[in-house]
């Protein structure tokens, strides 16, 4: 029987199981199917934070929530239209993500006895009355994929193994997606073990076929490709983008790539990424601790390469002081935070944005440093070149801020050409004559910025080091005026780099008004979603996302008083906005969300609509 | 150890920086620098290809007074900047300059594994076994018992040995030498430059300040001749008075035997071969308190040394084989990956 087709505007889904279920796999494959069918994307995986948590555990539940959409969509969504639950402690988790007479596709083959203790069920849920504002869609998955692996004489293990490309072939059949970008996705993947792409494939087709003939749907649905600015375009995460930016970086310098790390989660990726890219002459180096990380950087920096080393908070605290010295060394030198919860070890597999404060201060003495952070996923391409640029060009370390949700979240991203990229300019000092006047390793230029001298060139041999430089000649001093006037061309030179970077602009509404909404990193999806929102409600209220922190654009004070009332919505206990008001004398007021989650587009609609409230009474 | 060779004949002087050398009156650091300075001219390195690298202490001033490029980095960090300096540029002469509580207490993790990935580079640990620059306190090295301003008591830390420590780390070159024996000092020196890999040299410092003669048993004249072992390549193990005792492996065990009487002759003895990793484990265990009845003599002079591959080097043919394999990298395929669509 033919069925029915209904279009969608935007669609949200969730899949859910143990994280050893594939979830994350079948999440991404689903994305990327639907990217190159020309939808827009946004991504969120929710890891669990152990490996393998005890089977059917709680704490074992991975997610992958995505929102695809034939218009733009700038979050993973607030709620979902459909959850796939593998089993029954996936759904206890994510059922409060589920919009009212939402779609429930269930394993009940994971709602055994076994399942419903593990998951805190006395009876299954299932089964309740509850669920009948929900459509449920219940499928032995477990069953099936054995049924479709029946001839193929392979163990039960492995055979549970496909279930989940059994869920994605029924949703690719409901969504009315092409099977084909996961086949050739599959045959690459498992090209020398054919066995398991013949099986993976099966299941894959078993599930779609399972769509078409079941009767369980009388409509499929339809989301047509986005109306996307022209271009070619991929889907891309934080982390790749950044470890893109990079390459492009060395390229457009033309300084080989060193990257110092130490593994942690979540920026680790970059380094597994970046490590691929031997053929680009990037040289990744795993070091013994994050000390090394990032002395390994200095090391390599001193002699003339692009040196960056990233980390996430608990690894930059142990980096602060060799960042000090890159800063009294005046080299260049990128470090990239992909924050995540804190304190101390704090929850890393959740988002955060808690480490600007430690960005901006978080070393002893006066040791300025710029700051750059990111706005979404394919930013981080960006932001990260930005980063490269900063650095090299006016010999400083750089920050760069990227988190978790931007790092391993996903979109759309119309890539650059190499051509269209800006060339970052080096400024490496020549070989001195018998006759030239004495090298001044600390000579600086009209930006304040000195020269790079690498060893191995003629004539300028001389000694950097972490204790306060003489003006010019770079030596040793303790001279309490030279101290005073090193630490003011210090602030000054990271404060001239305004000069270089954009003025701020407004993202959404005017440029003057009641309430402006004042963001940094990864909100900026959901609060211009939630602004675009209000905006065609009839709400007065504005957006700004700073991408450049330290230091801020030449015109941000002027156009933060242009509104009654700014605020600032971060994943953090109120840092940018103590920033605001140190900088500019304004009121600011934090909207503070500090649960290792982002954001809900309704939040900040909640925010804005009590801040228009506030300048109405005042 | 590396590059082009030199075109003029440089001299010690070459190598002498216009800052004032700030080391107390006395201090055997200055011997270590003169060695240095007088040994470089003869290693045909230009001194534009050659870095210092220090952490911090007294010793790691030492990069100021050479002139040559160098870095006075951070407490325990030398060898780490040094590293990544030889991933950046394989092609320089890198000097690591370091102490007994730079490199191994607070630098301890980053010398044991900068030694196991064996960068060619020069580590030179000045032990004087004293916290100098913060003004007496015991070190890692100082001995059990050790009164320092923070140990008023004794020192309750039994001491690190640093040559077993490094060997244990896999190092391919370990050699001990002293600040007062300028002539070995600069042998080994030069060994130690020779050397292929990450090599380590222990050189005895005496701080004249807060840890004088530490090390005087082994420097003065009365006692060195019977409390210090000089390890020459291919030759006996002998010491003492007119070389009167030597030493034999006797199961496996090393010990002193009398030269004087007809019971040992030279031909018994045990001869140095610097390529045994088995007897250079035994002979940095030569480490007894000088003060204890019937104890072995310090060796001094290369303890071992072996060809290992080189992490830079290695690194280099790892670049070298991916373009091979895939090509030189092509930016705008990176950039667009696999997988894309066009929005007309």
């Amino acid at each position: 029987m033919a069925k029915v087709v209904e279009e969608k505007r935007e669609v949200t889904i969730v899949f859910a199981g143990d994280s050893g279920d594939g979830i994350q796999l079948t999440g991404t494959q689903f994305t990327n199917t639907s990217a190159l069918f020309g939808n827009d994307v946004s991504t969120f995986p929710n890891y669990p934070a152990e490996i393998r948590a005890p089977q059917g555990t709680l704490a074992g539940v991975s997610g992958f929530q995505l929102q695809f959409g034939s218009v733009e969509v700038f979050t993973p969504g607030d709620i979902c239209d459909v959850l796939v639950a593998m089993n029954a402690a996936a759904f206890k988790v994510n059922l409060s993500r589920l919009k009212k007479h939402g779609t429930i596709i269930v394993n009940t083959d994971g709602f055994n006895a076994k399942n419903l203790k593990l998951a805190g069920y006395d009876s299954s849920p299932l089964e309740d009355k509850s669920l009948e504002d929900y459509r449920t869609i219940q499928i032995d998955i477990t069953k099936m994929t054995q049924a479709a692996l029946v001839d193929m004489g392979m163990g039960k293990k492995e055979v549970d193994r496909s279930r989940n490309m059994f869920v994605l072939g029924f949703l690719y059949y409901m969504y009315s997606r092409d099977i084909a970008p996961t086949e050739q996705y599959i045959k690459e993947k498992f090209a020398k073990a054919p066995t398991l792409i013949e099986a993976n494939i099966k299941v894959l087709r078993a599930g779609y076929n399972f769509g078409d003939t079941s009767e369980t749907f009388t409509s499929r649905y339809n989301v047509k490709a986005a109306q996307l600015p022209k271009g070619t375009y991929r889907n891309i995460m934080g982390n790749q983008a950044a470890a893109l930016g990079l390459v492009a970086a060395s390229k457009k310098s033309g300084l080989n790539l060193f990257y110092g790390s130490y593994p942690i989660t979540p920026a680790s990726d970059i380094l597994h990424e970046l490590s691929k890219y031997k053929n680009f002459g990037v040289k990744t180096f795993q070091a013994e601790d994050e000390i090394a990380a990032v002395c390994s950087a200095i090391g390599s920096s001193f002699g003339g390469e692009l040196a960056v080393t990233a980390s996430s908070g608990p690894g930059i605290a142990l980096k602060g002081e060799a960042i000090g010295l890159a800063i009294m060394l005046e080299i260049p030198l990128v470090v990239i935070n992909v924050q995540r919860g804190g304190p101390s070890t704090g929850m890393p597999t959740k988002t955060e944005q808690a480490d600007l404060m430690q960005a901006m201060y978080g070393r002893n003495g006066e040791a300025p440093m710029p700051i750059i952070s990111a706005n979404s996923p394919s930013d981080c391409f960006d932001a990260v070149f930005e980063a490269c640029r900063i650095a090299v060009e006016h010999m400083t370390p750089v920050f760069f801020l990227s988190d978790g949700y931007m790092a391993n979240g996903s979109e759309p991203w119309k890539f650059p050409s190499t051509d269209s990229l800006p060339t970052i300019k080096v400024k490496q000092a020549k070989e001195r004559k018998e006759d030239d006047p004495t090298f001044l390793p600390y000579k600086r230029d009209e930006r304040l910025v000195r020269d790079w001298a690498l060893p191995g060139t003629k004539g300028l041999e001389h000694r950097i080091g972490g204790i306060e430089k003489e003006w010019d000649t770079g030596n040793i001093s303790y001279d309490p005026e030279n101290h005073q006037r090193m630490v003011k061309v210090r602030a000054a030179k990271v404060a001239k780099i305004a000069d270089s970077i954009p003025l701020q602009e407004i993202d959404n509404g005017s440029d003057n008004g009641d309430v402006l909404v004042l963001g940094w990193g990864s909100t900026y999806g959901v609060i211009k979603t939630a602004v675009k929102e209000c905006i065609e409600n009839g709400i007065s209220v504005s957006h700004a996302q700073v991408r450049y922190i330290e230091p801020f654009p030449k015109n941000l004070g002027d156009l933060l008083k242009r509104f009654k009332t700014v605020i600032i919505p971060e994943m953090n206990n109120g840092q940018l906005v103590k920033i605001i008001r140190d900088k500019f004398l304004i009121d600011a007021k934090g909207i503070n969300k500090i649960k290792g989650i982002p954001f809900s587009t309704g939040e900040i609609v909640t925010a804005i609509e009590e801040a228009v409230e506030l300048v109405k009474e005042a | 150890m590396s590059t082009d060779t030199l075109d003029i004949q440089l001299t010690a002087k070459d190598f002498v920086t216009d800052q004032e050398v700030r080391w107390c009156p006395g201090c055997g650091d200055y011997s270590i620098l003169k060695q240095v300075q007088s040994i470089l001219p003869d290693t045909g390195v230009k001194k534009e290809d050659i870095v210092f690298i220090s952490g911090i202490g007294c010793s790691s001033r030492f990069p100021y007074y050479m002139n040559t490029y160098g870095m006075h980095s951070i407490h325990g960090r030398a060898t780490a900047v040094a590293s990544g300096l030889k991933i950046a540029r394989p092609e320089l002469s890198v000097w690591v300059i370091t102490g007994d509580g730079d490199s191994l207490s607070i630098g301890g993790n980053h010398l044991i594994h900068t030694i196991r990935r064996n960068f060619n580079m020069n580590i030179l640990l000045f032990n004087n076994e004293i916290y100098g620059l913060t003004k007496g306190q015991y070190s890692p090295t100082s001995p059990e018992g050790k009164v320092t301003k923070s140990t008023p008591m004794g020192s309750l830390d039994h001491p690190f040995n640093p040559l077993a420590l490094c060997l244990g780390a896999d190092s391919t070159f370990i050699a001990r030498a002293m600040d007062r024996d300028v002539k070995h000092l600069r042998d080994v020196l030069t060994r130690a430059n020779d050397h292929v890999g990450t090599s380590l040299l222990e050189i005895y410092q005496n701080c004249n300040v807060f840890n004088d003669g530490a090390f005087e048993i082994y420097t003065d004249k009365g006692s060195k001749i019977e409390e210090a072992l000089f390890l020459e390549e291919g030759q006996p193990l002998v010491f003492g008075a007119e070389n009167n005792k030597g030493i034999i492996l006797n199961d496996g065990y090393p010990k002193v035997v009398d030269l004087t009487n007809d019971s040992y002759s030279l031909e018994d003895l045990w001869v140095h071969d610097s390529s045994d990793r088995y007897k250079a484990q035994l002979l940095t265990t030569f480490f007894d308190n000088p003060s204890l009845e019937g104890h072995l003599p310090r060796p001094f002079g290369v303890f071992y040394a072996a060809d290992r591959f080189r992490y830079e080097e290695a690194l280099k043919d790892q670049l070298d084989l991916a373009v091979e394999k895939k090509g030189s990298g092509d930016l705008d395929a990176l950039l667009s990956g696999k997988n894309t669509w066009t929005v007309a």
